[in-house]
Formats: structure tokens, C-alpha cells, sequence
């Protein structure tokens, strides 16, 4: 059996009387790249947030290399962070800082790299991405919303993660781009023996990026297997929302009578 | 729903909830400040935003209270006498009171807001997650800064004000009323004692710390889009005045009893 990286057990999270997650239960294996699908809203976001300590879970453990990270604090809580890469479903760049020190930044501020050095291993994260050296000195509002994606991206992989979360890594870029970042999420898994969760509804890129698909559904795991049994999950959630279908037992809200 | 002690009750809450939470948050930004490491690179870039640029508009603000303040002395007080009274009470009404509270309220309006409207946006768009998982703690990056710079810069904004109100009061007195204006100024000297000016210095920062952390509290704690933000820099404003004049009060009875 493979290691675990992150293990959820039970995971609730309501805001007001509004249950997000209810009892979600996931095991993340070390070194392969999991994607968690499932329908807008479901709480997917909110999922990645609470093993980020961003949002505390009402009731549950989260074990990150076996230590419960729920509770930790102070300077634990900074060295448990160290270990992640987080694209943010918004891109979440700051603007009032140029493209190259949105990148640049976990090496400034949190490993305190000259900024020199960081400036160059930023530029070289960005050529990754597939933008140029021209774009490092623009600040975010100065890109369009696929060029800012992929910065987050940029920002995402450049301290080299133990750990990377994409949230919908491949949402408004074009076919072609989002093939590239598909690409380079495996390579990122690859080189650097990364554990990936990525978050996305765009099934092509899931099959390809996916060792393991979760799929979640109001607040839990529904059903969890190897990418290569998606196709015959035997699970009719899977199915109908994998081949997009309006019709089956997931009821979009907004068709209620 | 509607019943009295229903409502009554929410409101003291809610208020036990803001206070916890705004006690809390006093707690681990002030403690972020002195604990190291430190940003003197972010301190330098928040005293030239929160010190330098509020220049004028705290510059112009007491000019023009030390010249009204020379004028309302001279007509409504009796004209016996008024060479030296209104240049003393000019003097002790600009540095003991007006100084620090017109200027802690002109920055309230100045840079509380941009600070709660900046941490706002910055709150609603996640760059405050962004930052908790490159490993920058929230409250060292943005709230210590801020606190520092305010605690720092309001007082020496306030001090500067001082110099220009009496100017102000100066003004009118030598171009207006057709005082003497060496006299004038040794009046001032004369009366003058170092502890109205450090008083109102001390007074200065305690607005510049209540300032900053009202801004930084109401911008982190904004939700919501647009709208969120827009309230949130309403909230910073009102209340870091409301508590400017409050603790102008407390320090005012503390100060002067003694
Ligand atoms: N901070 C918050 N306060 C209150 N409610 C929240 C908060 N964050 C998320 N929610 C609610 O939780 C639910 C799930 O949100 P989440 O962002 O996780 O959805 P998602 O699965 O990522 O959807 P999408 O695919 O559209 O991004 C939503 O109904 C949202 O309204
Ligand atoms: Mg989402």
C-alpha cells in the first residue's frame, strides 16, 4: 500500500446553517496527483481551505504525514505551510506587486532569498508557464484572466511544494494552453515527486493529469478510484457527470420545480 | 423576532463578539510587531504613505484652525489685553487639543480608509489566503507595518502642525489685527511649556495606533465583494474617529488631573 500524504477523516464545515462539508472522508497517496471533481458549489474550495488552515473545520482530523494539522499554531503552523503550493481558484495575485514578485514571493518572504536570485528563478517558473521574460515587470491587472492564471501557477510551483493544490488549474485558458498546463502539473508530480490535488470540471484534463479521481457530492466523497475505472465507476453520479449530462440522479438546484 | 429583549440581546452579542474579536486581533498584530523578523522595507514604504503624503492635508488643516482660532479669540473675547491672550491661547489650543485631534481625524479620514479599503480588497480577492500559504504571516506583513508606521509618523505629522497652526494663528494676528509680531511670537514662547506639546504628542499616537488598527481590522474582517469593502472603509473611518474623541476625553482627565 502507498503512503498517504493527507488523510481527511469526517470533515464537516457549515457557515450559518449552511452544511459545506458533511463527514468528507479522503485519503491523498504520497507522490501521484488526485483530482477531485464533482458540481459547482459542492465544496471543493472549501475543502482545499480547510487542509490549508484558512478555514477551520467544525468537527474531523486532517492528517498531513500522519500529524493532525487542525490545531496548529505559531511557528508549527508556518513550517506545516511551507510545504504547500496553492493556485487559488481567483488567481489571488497581489497587485500592488509586479508579476515577477508575485512569483518571486514565497522565496523572499517566506525563505528570505536574496531578491536577485529569486528574480531569476521566478522568470524561470514563468517561462514554464509559457510567459516571457517581458511579462515578469507588468503588475496583474495588466494581464488578461488566462495570462493570470498562469502566474498563480508560476506563484504556485515556485518553492518547489512538497505539496500542490490546483484549484481548476485549466478554467479560461484555451485548448491549447490548457494542454500545456496539464503537462506541466505532471511534470511538476514527476520532477519533483510532488503530491498533487488539483480541483477541476474539465474532464479531459482531469483523465490526463488524475492517477486517482475523488468525486464529491453534497459535502462528501461519493466514490474514489484509479483514473482508468472512471469509465466504469458503476456509480451513476460518476456517470452523469463525467459524460455531462442534464439528466440523472445529481438535480441541479436551479431545475426544482 | 420582534420582541424587545430579543433584540436587545442580539445587540449586546454582537457587541461581546466584535470586542473578542477586535481585542484578539490587537493581540497578534501587536504581538507580530515585536517579534521578529522585521519589515523595515514594508515600515519605510508605510511611513511615506501614512506620514509623508498626509502632509498637506494635515498642513493646511491646522493653518487654517490657528488663523480661525486667532480671529474667534481676538472678536469674542474681550479686546482688553488680547495681544497676549490670543497669541497664548492660539498656542495652547493648537498644541494641547486641536492639533492632534483635527490632524488624528483628517488621517482617519486619509489613511484609514485607504487602509481598510486596500486589506479590504486584498481580504475579498484572497490575496490574505494567498499569503498564509506562501508562508508570510498576514499580521507581520500588513497589520505590524501599518500599527508602526502610524504610531510613528501621526505624532511627528502632529508636531509639524503644531509649528503651522501657530503660523496660522501668526498670520492673522500680524496681517489681520495689526499685532505686533515679535511680541506676538514671545507670547508664545513665553507661555508655552514642554508639556502641552508632549502631551498632545502622546495623545498623537495613541490616534495614530487607533487609526491603523481600525483600518486593518475592518479591512481584514470585510466580506463580500465591492460592497463589503465599500462598508468596511465606512466602518475603519467612523469608528477610529468616534475612538479619537473618546480617548482624546479619557487621556485629556488622565493628563491634566496630575
Ligand atoms: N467564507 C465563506 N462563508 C460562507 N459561505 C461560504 C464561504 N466559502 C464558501 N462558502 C459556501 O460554501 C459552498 C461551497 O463553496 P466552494 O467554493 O467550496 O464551492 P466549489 O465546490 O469550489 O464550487 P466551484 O466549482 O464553483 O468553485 C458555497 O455554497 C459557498 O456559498
Ligand atoms: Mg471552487
Amino acid at each position: 500500500m502507498t503512503k498517504l500524504k493527507i488523510d481527511l477523516k469526517n470533515v464537516s464545515k457549515r457557515f450559518g446553517s449552511k452544511t459545506v462539508l458533511n463527514g468528507l472522508s479522503l485519503s491523498i497517496p504520497s507522490g501521484e496527483s488526485t483530482v477531485v471533481i464533482g458540481g459547482s458549489g459542492t465544496g471543493k474550495s472549501v475543502m482545499l481551505k480547510c487542509i490549508l488552515g484558512i478555514i477551520t473545520p467544525d468537527a474531523g482530523e486532517i492528517l498531513v504525514d500522519g500529524v493532525d494539522v487542525v490545531k496548529l499554531r505559531g511557528g508549527d503552523r508556518d513550517a506545516y505551510l511551507a510545504k504547500f503550493g496553492m493556485l487559488f481558484q481567483g488567481g489571488a495575485l497581489f497587485d500592488s506587486l509586479p508579476v515577477w514578485e508575485n512569483v518571486a514571493f514565497g522565496l523572499i518572504q517566506g525563505r528570505n532569498m536574496a531578491r536577485g536570485k529569486a528574480r531569476d528563478i521566478a522568470i524561470e517558473k514563468l517561462a514554464k508557464v509559457g510567459l516571457g521574460a517581458d511579462v515578469a515587470k507588468l503588475y496583474p491587472a495588466e494581464l488578461s484572466g488566462g495570462m493570470q492564471k498562469r502566474v498563480g501557477l508560476a506563484r504556485a510551483i515556485a518553492a518547489d511544494p512538497e505539496i500542490i493544490f490546483f484549484d481548476e488549474p485549466t478554467t479560461g485558458l484555451d485548448p491549447i494552453m490548457a494542454d500545456v498546463i496539464n503537462d506541466l502539473i505532471i511534470a511538476t508530480v514527476k520532477d519533483l515527486g510532488a503530491t498533487a490535488l488539483s480541483i477541476t470540471h474539465d474532464m479531459a484534463s482531469a483523465r490526463k493529469i488524475a492517477d486517482h479521481i475523488a468525486m464529491i457530492y453534497k459535502g462528501r466523497i461519493i466514490w474514489n478510484g484509479p483514473v482508468g475505472r472512471i469509465d466504469d465507476s458503476g456509480n451513476d453520479y460518476v456517470d452523469q457527470f463525467i459524460h455531462g449530462r442534464a439528466e440523472g440522479p445529481i438535480t441541479m438546484d436551479l431545475l426544482k420545480p | 423576532m420582534w420582541n424587545p429583549f430579543a433584540i436587545i440581546g442580539r445587540v449586546v452579542l454582537a457587541t461581546l463578539e466584535e470586542i473578542g474579536q477586535l481585542s484578539l486581533f490587537t493581540w497578534n498584530g501587536v504581538s507580530h510587531v515585536v517579534r521578529p523578523p522585521y519589515f523595515f522595507r514594508l515600515l519605510g514604504q508605510q511611513m511615506m504613505r501614512i506620514g509623508y503624503f498626509s502632509l498637506p492635508v494635515v498642513a493646511m488643516t491646522a493653518f487654517f484652525t490657528g488663523g480661525v482660532l486667532a480671529l474667534q479669540i481676538y472678536y469674542g473675547g474681550s479686546q482688553y489685553n488680547s495681544e497676549s491672550i490670543v497669541a497664548t491661547i492660539v498656542a495652547l489650543g493648537i498644541t494641547r487639543e486641536l492639533g492632534p485631534v483635527l490632524a488624528g481625524l483628517m488621517v482617519a479620514g486619509r489613511v484609514g480608509a485607504s487602509i481598510a479599503a486596500e486589506l479590504g480588497t486584498m481580504r475579498v480577492t484572497e490575496q490574505i489566503d494567498a499569503l498564509t500559504t506562501l508562508s508570510t504571516n498576514p499580521y507581520k506583513y500588513l497589520v505590524a507595518p501599518r500599527l508602526v508606521a502610524a504610531v510613528i509618523t501621526v505624532p511627528i505629522l502632529v508636531l509639524i502642525a503644531d509649528i503651522i497652526g501657530v503660523m496660522g494663528g501668526y498670520m492673522v494676528a500680524t496681517k489681520n489685527l495689526d499685532f505686533n509680531g515679535g511680541v506676538y511670537l514671545a507670547n508664545t514662547i513665553d507661555f508655552l511649556k514642554t508639556d502641552d506639546v508632549t502631551s498632545g504628542l502622546i495623545k498623537s499616537a495613541v490616534f495614530g495606533f487607533i487609526i491603523a488598527l481600525m483600518g486593518c481590522f475592518h479591512g481584514f474582517n470585510s466580506k463580500g465583494g465591492a460592497q463589503g469593502v465599500g462598508r468596511a472603509t465606512t466602518n475603519a473611518v467612523v469608528t477610529a474617529s468616534i475612538l479619537i474623541l473618546a480617548a482624546d476625553y479619557v487621556m485629556t482627565s488622565l493628563i491634566f488631573k496630575s
